[in-house]
Order: structure tokens, then C-alpha cells, then sequence
């Protein structure tokens, strides 16, 4: 039974993980390498907070941080659609800012507690009939409604990505924007609607972090998780549905090394926190060996378009 | 209907106007953050300057800050002269350190100048084999570099918290994690406040700059970032140039660990880096890639660190707003290249150079 609250627990700590992931991936698939997710999430867990704390009411707080994390995109998608700025420096850019974000405009909202009014609208829910399941049910059917939203989004985005024409045109942009604008697809477009909605979806990932997660609010909320949702891209191969499993996977890495103090192990527990990366890392190794295409990165990943040079 | 086409080359004269304008620009937005901070932007501005150039100690301090960004920058130049994407300068800096640790915990006995070499050693090694792994696996099976030297970062991070944590932490700390600081044997030293590593800066300087414009493999590595094709077709070996390439920039990356460890920190610990890794990526990028600019640009960058720490005692202002200070300045510059290698025409005039 003890097992089973650990996997209920890394499900609720590898759900910020989720959205974080889910919105990289759909940068990545238009081409866009964006190594700003620790920032666009660090400006969404402080601007959630914030409307949260002021409105006490969850829709604000959960609309504002998703506006604060596309707002941060957008900066991001500015340098290097419109602009044509390098995409790993901008990205890194904008981690740096939205670090420093974060910490400027949270630092008078250090210690004060989540309003009452949304700890309990995202309270956990036990779901009929599918929370009643024996294990699977105490896992996954008896969490917040910010954890079902991911378990739907997985679905919406992967339908989109997958199903519909825009996703269709979205991945050939990320492929071959070459061929992407001779067909006719307005490829600035996509690039930025997409990664618009990356950065509302990882600044959905960093209020879940100051408005569910915790329940007073710390120094630095996020602290490095972007990274990990980074390496959670790759880890999951670019696949919506291996991000799911792919961040309960690393959610529960997060919180191994404090369930684990329980018991006297032959190994440093600090080095637990390397597994996540080691992971990625051997994935990354397996999937460039492997050469099939429709498990690697997208092949203009990081290159910018410039239209003339057609 | 206007177009964007690529321009000639820059002048530098241009460059350096375009640089500037971006520069102000941004000051001048960052000084909305600076008025909501509660402090006198202009008076603030100020304040950055006089605390870099405001007396010997500040200089020495903001020279402090320069030399480790300068090296890392160098390193993550030769990596990227070849486009590969090193930014995994953190990792390897991380990894210097721990060699360097590493030799005084095995011989603690040794005499300083024998210590500094073996130091040096250790840590040029340390990093450049931190990069050489994801080098050849770049070079064996076209494994993507960014990603690979990203990861590298955190797990050397993991390490060293072990390290802190766990296997070397000092027992006489009460508890405290912390390793234990070095000894006087295997400290850099220092002469009224300029340490030692601004020298070893000056011979890395000069070496780097022989190495890319005048020895032949540092035309190899330039040729081969231009085109793999033309450097296979040439007779260039390209698996044997990754791997050499990766040895220089993950080296001297790891020699910062030694330089930061001996001369400033005096103990390996998780906050050694304090984020220059990735900084030194801006830098050398900012620089074209150009040895001469890299000097420039990390003083320049040095400036904004060192400021930053000033302001935070002298106008109480917390670390964040130079932080978002910084930041707004990379956007613009980075926003600011367009101007450098895009125009502006006009359908009439294309059609007429078309």
C-alpha cells in the first residue's frame, strides 16, 4: 500500500513535468530548440501565484500564468522567427530572465500561503467508478483536476499533432521548412502560434507548482525542473504519450531520494538525481543509432528559416 | 511589398554602433524594472561603472570576473568553430575543479609548483574528457551534441553534490556540507589582489589565438564546420578533428575549475560556476567567434557582473534585477544582429538585382 502512495505521489510530482514536456515538444516539432522552459515556467509559477494570491480565484491565476509563459515565448519566438536570432543563446536568454523574473516579483510573496479558495479547487478528486480500480485508481483517478487536465492534454495534443491538418503542416515545418512554404504553409505562423502554446504550457507547468504542488510559497518554486523537461523531450522521443510515462518516470527519480532516506542503501542517494539525465542521455545514444526517423529530433531542430535563401 | 535579403559583410565600425544603440536600448527599457526596484536607473547606471573602475579593489575584482568567463569562452569558441554546439561548458568546468580536487586529496604533500602543474593537469583532462564523450558519439553516430553536453552539466552537478554531500564532505564542518578548503600548497598565488590565473589567461589568449588562425588544425576544425563534405574531400579526418577540437574547448573549459578552485573559492563546491558556463556560450557567440572579441566581450560582461554585485549592497537592490538587467541586454543585442546581416528592399530594387 506504501507503493502505492509513492507512485500517487510521483504521478502528482511528475505532472509539472508533463506540461513543461508536452510544451517543448511542440516547439520542437516546428523546428524550434527553445532552452527557455526553466524561465517560461519559473515566470509562470510566480505570475500564477501572484493573480492567485491577489484574485483568490483559480481561473485568474491558472489564465495568468499561462499568458505570463507565452509572453515569455513570444520574446523567445520574436529573436528567432522574426528576427533570426541563434535559438540556444536566445533560450538560454531567457532562462536567465526568467529566473531572475521570478525571483524579483515573488520575492514580497516568500512564506505566504496559497488563498484557501484554490487549495481547495485543486484538491484531490477520487473520480467514479475509475477511482474505485483497485491501485490504478488510488495512482492516477484521485488526483487534482490540474492532473487531469494534463491526461487530457496529452490526448488533445497528440490528436493535433497527429490527426489534424495543422499538426500535419506544423511537423513539416519543423522537417522541412523549405518545402513547408513552397507548399503554400505560412511558416512564421506556425512557428509562432506553436510556440506560443509551448510557452503556455510550461507556464501552466510552473503554476502547478506554486498553486498545487506546494502550499507556501518558497524561494525558488521551480528551481532546474525546466532542465529536466528538456531531457524528458528527448527521454520521450518527441511522442505526447511517452512524455506522460516518460515524467511520472522522473517525477518519481524527484522524489525517490526522499522516500528513499527510509532504508540504508549500498549507494550515495545523491546521485538518484543523476538518473533522469543518465536516461536521456542513453536515449539519446539509442536513437541516433537507430535510424529511423520518426523517433529523432526534427531535422531543422535549431536551424532558422530564412525565406530568401530558398 | 518590402523583402528581407542578407547583406555584404558588417563593417566593424557599423558593428560597433549597432552594438552600442542595442546596449542603450536596453538600459533604457531595463530602467522601467530599475524604477519599480525603487532606485534611480540613472544613478544606478552610474553605480555599475564606479563599481568596477571605482578603485584598485574593484578593478582587481572585475578582472576577477573576467578570467574565468574569458577561458570558458575561448573553449566553448573552438567547439562551436566547428558548429559544435558545446554547451556543456558548466559540466567541464565542474569536472576541472573535481581533478584538481581530487589531486590534493591523493598527494596533499606536494610543493606548489609541482601541485600547480599536476593541478593543471588534472583538470584540463577532467574536462576535456567530460566533452569528449559526447564528442564521439557525435563523430560514431551523429548524436546530437546540444542535447548530449546539456545533460553532461547536471550530471556532473549530481556528482559534486555527492561529493559535497556525501563522500568528501568535510567532517571538521559540524555538520556543515562542505568540502574541505585547500591547503596553502595548492593555492593559486596571488600578487596585491591579481591572481596568478590572469597570467595563465594571458598565455591562453595567445595559444588560442596561434591555435585558430595560424595551426593547421585549427583551420581543419574551421573547414569542417563550414562543410563536413568539403573536409572529408579534402583529406581532412574528421573523426580525429572532433575529437581534437573537443580536447582543446572541454580542457580548457575544465582548466576555469582549477583556476576558480586555487584562486578564488579555495573548495570545490556545487555553486563554483555560478552560471559563467552558460554565459561563456553568449559571449563567445556575441564575439563572431573571434578571439579578440572574446576578450572584449567577457570584459565587457565582466563589467555587468561585477556592477551587479556592487549595486546590491550599494543601493540595496536585490541580485534579480541585474539579473533581468542582464537578460534584457542579451535580447537586444542578440535582436540587434538582424540589423548587421539583414536589409530591407524593396519588390523594385529586387527585381532589378534579380
Amino acid at each position: 500500500m506504501e507503493f502505492v502512495f509513492f507512485l500517487a505521489a510521483a504521478v502528482k510530482a511528475g505532472t509539472c513535468l508533463l506540461y513543461a514536456t508536452l510544451g517543448e515538444i511542440i516547439s520542437e516539432k516546428v523546428g524550434h530548440l527553445n532552452l527557455g522552459v526553466e524561465g517560461m515556467m519559473q515566470m509562470g509559477a510566480v505570475v500564477g501565484f501572484i493573480a492567485g494570491f491577489t484574485f483568490g480565484n483559480p481561473y485568474a491565476a491558472v489564465l495568468c500564468a499561462a499568458i505570463a509563459g507565452a509572453a515569455g515565448a513570444l520574446i523567445y519566438g520574436f529573436l528567432t522567427i522574426s528576427l533570426k536570432a541563434n535559438q540556444v543563446v536566445t533560450g538560454l536568454t531567457l532562462s536567465i530572465f526568467g529566473v531572475g523574473f521570478a525571483a524579483f516579483f515573488g520575492k514580497n510573496f516568500v512564506g505566504k500561503k496559497v488563498p484557501e479558495a484554490i487549495t481547495t479547487f485543486f484538491a484531490p478528486i477520487k473520480l467514479p467508478v475509475l477511482g474505485d480500480i483497485p491501485y490504478i485508481g488510488q495512482i492516477f483517478f484521485n488526483q487534482s483536476i490540474y492532473v487531469y487536465f494534463s491526461y487530457f492534454l496529452v490526448i488533445a495534443i497528440y490528436i493535433y499533432l497527429y490527426k489534424t491538418k495543422w499538426g500535419l503542416n506544423t511537423r513539416m515545418v519543423g522537417e522541412n521548412p523549405v518545402a513547408a512554404d513552397a507548399s503554400g504553409i505560412p511558416v512564421d505562423k506556425y512557428k509562432y502560434f506553436n510556440i506560443a502554446l509551448c510557452g503556455a504550457l510550461c507556464g501552466l507547468g510552473g503554476a502547478f507548482l506554486s498553486l498545487v504542488y506546494i502550499s507556501i510559497y518558497p524561494v525558488n518554486v521551480v528551481s532546474g525542473r525546466g532542465w529536466i523537461a528538456v531531457a524528458l523531450v528527448i527521454f520521450a522521443m518527441w511522442n505526447p504519450g511517452k512524455a506522460l510515462l516518460g515524467a511520472y518516470f522522473f517525477g518519481a527519480l524527484d522524489i525517490a531520494s526522499f522516500w528513499l532516506q527510509q532504508y540504508t542503501l549500498p549507494v550515495s542517494i545523491y546521485l538518484f538525481t543523476a538518473l533522469p539525465y543518465l536516461a536521456t542521455v542513453f536515449v539519446l545514444i539509442f536513437t541516433s543509432m537507430r535510424k529511423s526517423s520518426n523517433k529523432k529530433e526534427p531535422a531543422w531542430l535549431g536551424k532558422n528559416y530564412f525565406k530568401e535563401d530558398r | 511589398m518590402l523583402h528581407i535579403v542578407k547583406k555584404d559583410v558588417p563593417k566593424n565600425r557599423e558593428k560597433i554602433v549597432v552594438r552600442l544603440s542595442a546596449v542603450l536600448a536596453a538600459l533604457a527599457v531595463a530602467s522601467i524594472i530599475v524604477l519599480v526596484a525603487g532606485a534611480n536607473p540613472i544613478e544606478l547606471y552610474i553605480g555599475i561603472f564606479q563599481g568596477c573602475f571605482g578603485s584598485v579593489y574593484r578593478f582587481s575584482a572585475t578582472i576577477e570576473k573576467m578570467v574565468p568567463l574569458l577561458v570558458l569562452s575561448l573553449g566553448v569558441m573552438v567547439a562551436f568553430k566547428m558548429r559544435f554546439w558545446n554547451i556543456g561548458a558548466e559540466g567541464q568546468f565542474q569536472m576541472g575543479a573535481v581533478g584538481t580536487t581530487l589531486v590534493v586529496r591523493l598527494l596533499p604533500d606536494l610543493p606548489l609548483p609541482i601541485m600547480l602543474v599536476l593541478m593543471i593537469v588534472a583538470s584540463f583532462a577532467f574536462g576535456a574528457v567530460w566533452l569528449m564523450i559526447p564528442a564521439f558519439f557525435k563523430a560514431r553516430f551523429g548524436t546530437n551534441e546540444t542535447l548530449f553536453t546539456l545533460m553532461l552539466n547536471y550530471i556532473a552537478l549530481t556528482l559534486v553534490t555527492a561529493l559535497q554531500y556525501d563522500f568528501w564532505k568535510d567532517p571538521a564542518a559540524n555538520g556543515m556540507p562542505k568540502i574541505a578548503n585547500l591547503p596553502e600548497n595548492a593555492l593559486l598565488p596571488s600578487v596585491s589582489g591579481f591572481n596568478l590565473s590572469i597570467l595563465m589567461a594571458v598565455v591562453i589568449i595567445l595559444a588560442m589565438y596561434y591555435f585558430t588562425n595560424r595551426s593547421k588544425i585549427g583551420f581543419e576544425i574551421a573547414v569542417l564546420g563550414e562543410s563536413e563534405n568539403t573536409a572529408r574531400y579534402i583529406g581532412i579526418n574528421v573523426t580525429k578533428t572532433i575529437i581534437i577540437a573537443a580536447l582543446v574547448s572541454g580542457g580548457l573549459c575544465g582548466i576555469v575549475g582549477m583556476m576558480q578552485t586555487t584562486g578564488v573559492s579555495g573548495a570545490l563546491s556545487t555553486e563554483i560556476t555560478g552560471g559563467l558556463g552558460f554565459t561563456a556560450i553568449i559571449v563567445a557567440w556575441l564575439s563572431g567567434l573571434k578571439v579578440p572579441f572574446v576578450v572584449v566581450n567577457s570584459f565587457a560582461f565582466a563589467v555587468l557582473l561585477q556592477g551587479a554585485s556592487y549595486i546590491q549592497t550599494a543601493f540595496q537592490i536585490p541580485g534579480s534585477v541585474a539579473e533581468m538587467i542582464q537578460a534584457i541586454i542579451l535580447f537586444f543585442i542578440l535582436g540587434s544582429e538582424f540589423v548587421l546581416q539583414y536589409r530591407f528592399v524593396s519588390d523594385k530594387t529586387k527585381s532589378e538585382v534579380a
